[in-house]
């Protein structure tokens, strides 16, 4: 008698199947990567602390009301020329800079502004406060913190340029890669103190 | 006829039976390592403002989200300031408790590390923000982040 055979399952067809479910877990998977404008907030002052007395020129004072309009330095500005009048500010230089551990660090001497001694004395002194409105915006508000972080981040690339003839982003990737390199740490150090990032955010108005 | 019959020449054909195997090896990486959103939105979406100097956030571990923008639910009316912590909508007052829990899932040598990612809408007020992150300076959850899409320059 002749044995009946269970005839064997077609399997050609399985790898088709498996692509099709492979495709559909590589499109459907995201490898979404947070990205965000990083801001470090400063410490909860003590209660008996006494801000320092700083200097009317060394501040550069942002205004955004609730209609999302700037006002800069008491003029109406738009935010496209805020990055220039930030640069202006920031790299004027008209003094000397601030006494750290005892040592001065002088008049600037990579500032490449009109040194006008009614504008910042040093990069290193030049304060820009943010003061905004309760009901401003946050998409405005953004923006302006960008504009202000381009402005430097343009200044230090130029100084990176000016003294390691690379911009600084590159300098900084180079430096994310090789985290030991102590020249690299040092350059980037360098620029980073060199124009030091100095934004607050001002208590925003209400009512 | 002879029984030695000539063999018919020709490539022989590859076997691809170990190919189905390989295809679902590669699908069981990928179906492993997809991960779901683990809180599902209790706020619509929000539109994340646009800005060019961003920086991307390493480490996700260390990463904790908060979400400001409009409620799914109307019965949380239609502004774009609530506040999402964890999957519950929440008020600013509930942000250091959030934070203190976030911080003791990690080792402790790790929370200076940690950041903050605000996700918050266009249209949400600075108001809002400013009371998150008055909360986050009184937990000292100094490193903050808003969250914003990458545009290139000009």
């Amino acid at each position: 008698m002749a044995r009946r055979d269970t005839p064997e399952i077609n399997a050609g067809s399985m790898a088709d199947i498996a692509f099709l479910l492979l495709i559909f877990f590589l499109v459907t998977t995201t490898m979404n990567v947070d990205s965000g404008v990083s801001k470090k907030l400063s410490e909860k002052p003590p209660p008996d602390y006494v801000p320092p007395v700083i200097k009317e020129k060394n501040i550069f004072e942002v205004n955004i009301n609730r209609n999302n309009e700037l006002l800069v330095e008491g003029e109406r500005m738009e935010v496209k020329d805020l990055k220039e009048a930030a640069i202006k500010f920031i790299d004027n230089g008209g003094g000397d800079g601030k006494v750290e551990n005892g040592v001065a660090t002088g008049p600037c001497d990579y500032c490449n502004g009109e040194r006008s001694d009614k504008s910042s004395d040093h990069p290193n002194k030049a304060i820009i406060s943010v003061q905004s409105d309760r009901l401003t915006e946050y998409g405005t508000y953004l923006t302006v913190q960008n504009e202000l972080l381009r402005a430097y981040a343009e200044l230090r690339n130029r100084l990176s340029l000016e003294r390691y003839k690379i911009p600084f982003a590159e300098l900084e990737e180079a430096y994310k890669d090789d985290r030991d390199n102590a020249a690299l740490k040092k350059k980037v150090e360098d620029i980073k103190t060199s124009y030091p990032q100095i934004i607050s955010d001002a208590e925003p108005t209400s009512n | 006829m002879s029984k030695f019959r000539k063999k018919k020449k020709g490539v022989p054909a590859v076997n691809t039976a170990a190919l189905p195997d390989i295809v679902f090896m590669l699908l069981f990486f990928f179906m492993v390592t997809t991960t779901m959103r683990e809180t599902d939105l209790k706020i619509e979406n929000p539109r994340l403002p646009s800005a060019t100097e961003v920086k991307k956030l390493e480490h996700k571990s260390l990463v904790s989200t908060i979400y400001v923008g409009k409620a799914k639910d109307s019965k949380y009316g239609s502004s774009f300031n609530r506040i999402q912590l964890n999957d519950k909508i929440a008020t600013a007052d509930q942000v250091p408790a959030f934070i203190i829990n976030a911080r003791s899932k990690v080792s402790e040598a790790e929370v200076p590390f940690m950041t903050t990612s605000i996700k918050a809408d266009k249209e949400s007020s600075v108001g809002t923000i400013t009371d998150i992150r008055l909360k986050l300076r009184d937990v000292n959850a100094l490193k903050i982040s808003y969250s914003a899409s990458k545009t290139s320059s000009n």
